[in-house]
């Protein structure tokens, strides 16, 4: 059983005059420039970086196929005073977002250098290294609130095993990162070595949308609007759920925490009831799975609020995290980006104060063990 | 209401915009192409400050392939999710009964004229040969 769900309201968190402090599980840092990365980059590495740039299947480097409705698809106000881009100046964030909205921790989310969809496995191991060590050194460290997650790409299976056991044993990381579209589905048991560490290290997974690891944004191919490929990160967090669960991960591997990020969470309810629907017709199909699939989503599965769907009546935004399930949501704003959730007025319909409790601090806490 | 002076005209560049605190509230005046407009600083979204938000022009369609640009600057882009708004009367694009942001009056007057008037100037001395940024709160 779920630890979270079971998980009974401390006193002081039923009272509504206590001081909620946030917890944001999704914040990108930026590097100020790839430089930052030279100490933690090996010189050949940093050469090959310079003259060969990114290994994406991208049309053209240090892009994406897709304008992103705002320069490096950043909230306007988000550009620190001292220059640099959104997200690289710690003093700026702290100012900004962090002592603001009262965030107790923030969990960093690196989308640098497209980190998981490199092509290049010992290019792509070598830099999630650096990225992992430049976490903490420009982070972790200066802030402590800020939370640092072990990036692995899981192509390289064995280069991500290898990073992983370096990481774990620093200690300070608080999940492992892997991509949203990799290679194949991501149930193909070829990752399974990566599920199975974690598990055994408690470490959740976390899975952040983005990137396009070779594939077409939507399942019927290259849209042409970037509105429109927008809405693929929902397809593509429901087409990997599907395969996680169906290919037996959750089975498997029953203390295995999967977290999705800025996934949001409006096509949950329709995902698993297909799935459950479909289970009982063909269960023969798949025998190894001995449980309903919204089992397993609702004991493995956890998935941040933004962005949030904004329905025209209330009440139907209510239902659906009802649906979901108040335990299933973890709160996280996407600061410095374009789409930021203000925690003060991002759920536009009401909540109890445990509830509020439970999405903005006490979900996360039991997840991720702060 | 009370009229409050709150900037020379030469304090506000073209495209540019100016934050002030008129009776307690955060109001932020735009020059767009000679005119004033006052509003609210903060998005009735989730309250992102409008200070920073793009001042973009009308962007229209009658099918799809053709463009059409109008009104140059007048439309105010929030900083954060995009959402827009029409400069003059605060109300939003996508559905203007139900969403916009607060507005107040703006008049631009001289100096000279001023003289005569019931104002608040809070913060900067007026000389007659200039002309001022009004708001009515
Ligand atoms: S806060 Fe302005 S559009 Fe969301």
């Amino acid at each position: 059983m779920s630890e979270v769900i079971d998980r009974p309201l401390l006193e002081e968190e039923k009272t509504a005059t206590t001081r909620l402090r946030i917890v944001d599980c999704d914040v990108h840092p930026s590097l100020r420039s790839t430089d930052d990365l030279n100490e933690f980059l090996p010189k050949r590495w940093q050469q090959h970086l310079r003259e060969y740039g990114s290994h994406l299947r991208t049309p053209y480097l240090f892009t994406t196929p897709y304008p992103r409705s705002s320069p490096l698809i950043a909230r306007r106000d988000a550009w620190p005073p001292t220059g640099g881009v959104p997200g690289s100046d710690l003093a700026f964030m702290q100012k900004q977002h962090l002592d603001p909205l009262d965030v107790e921790f923030g969990i960093l989310q690196v989308l640098d250098l497209f980190i998981f969809s490199q092509q290049n496995l010992e290019f792509g191991a070598a830099i999630q290294r650096a990225i992992n060590d430049w976490q903490l050194a420009f982070w972790s460290h200066r802030d402590p609130r800020l939370k640092a997650s072990i990036l692995v790409g899981q192509d390289g299976v064995d280069l991500a095993i290898a990073e992983i056991e370096r990481c774990a044993k620093i200690g300070e990381y608080i999940q492992i990162n892997v991509s949203p579209r990799a290679n194949e589905p991501l149930g193909r048991r070829r990752y399974w070595p990566i599920y199975e560490r974690a598990q055994e290290l408690d470490l959740p997974l976390g899975i952040h949308v983005g990137g396009y690891g070779g594939h077409p944004p939507t399942g019927g191919g290259w849209p042409s609007y970037y509105v429109e490929e927008h809405q693929s990160n929902a397809h593509t967090i429901a087409a990997q759920l599907a395969s996680l669960v169906i290919e037996g991960v959750p089975e498997r591997f029953p203390r295995l925490k999967i977290v999705f990020i800025e996934g949001g969470f409006g096509w949950i309810p329709s995902a698993v009831w297909r799935m459950d629907q479909h289970f009982e017709r063909f269960r023969s199909e798949v025998p190894h799975l001995k449980r309903k699939p919204s089992e397993y989503v609702r004991e493995n599965f956890w998935f941040t609020t933004q962005p949030i769907d904004e329905p025209d009546e209330a009440r139907h935004l209510r239902a659906l995290i009802e649906w979901v399930g108040i335990d299933r949501l973890l709160f996280s704003s996407d600061y410095p980006h374009w789409d930021f959730d203000d925690p003060r007025f991002a759920f536009k319909t009401p909540l109890t104060e445990a509830e509020r409790r439970k999405i903005f601090s006490t979900n996360a806490r039991a997840v991720y063990k702060f | 209401m009370a009229r409050h002076i709150v900037a020379s005209t030469s304090e506000i560049p073209p495209g540019g915009n100016k934050v002030v605190d008129v009776a307690g509230r955060d109001i932020v005046v735009f020059h767009v192409n000679g005119e004033f407009f006052a509003l609210l600083n903060r998005c009735p979204h989730e309250g992102a400050p409008l200070e920073k938000a793009a001042c973009v022009a009308r962007l229209t369609s009658p099918e799809p392939g053709v463009y059409e640009r109008s009104r140059v600057g007048e439309m105010l882009r929030c900083p954060w999710h995009g959402w827009e708004f029409d400069m003059r009367n605060g109300q939003s694009w996508f559905d203007p009964k139900r969403v916009k942001i607060r507005s107040y009056p703006v008049a631009v007057e001289r100096g000279d004229e001023l003289e005569k008037g019931p104002y608040v100037a809070e913060t900067f001395p007026v000389h007659v040969e200039d002309s001022y940024v009004i708001v009515e709160v």
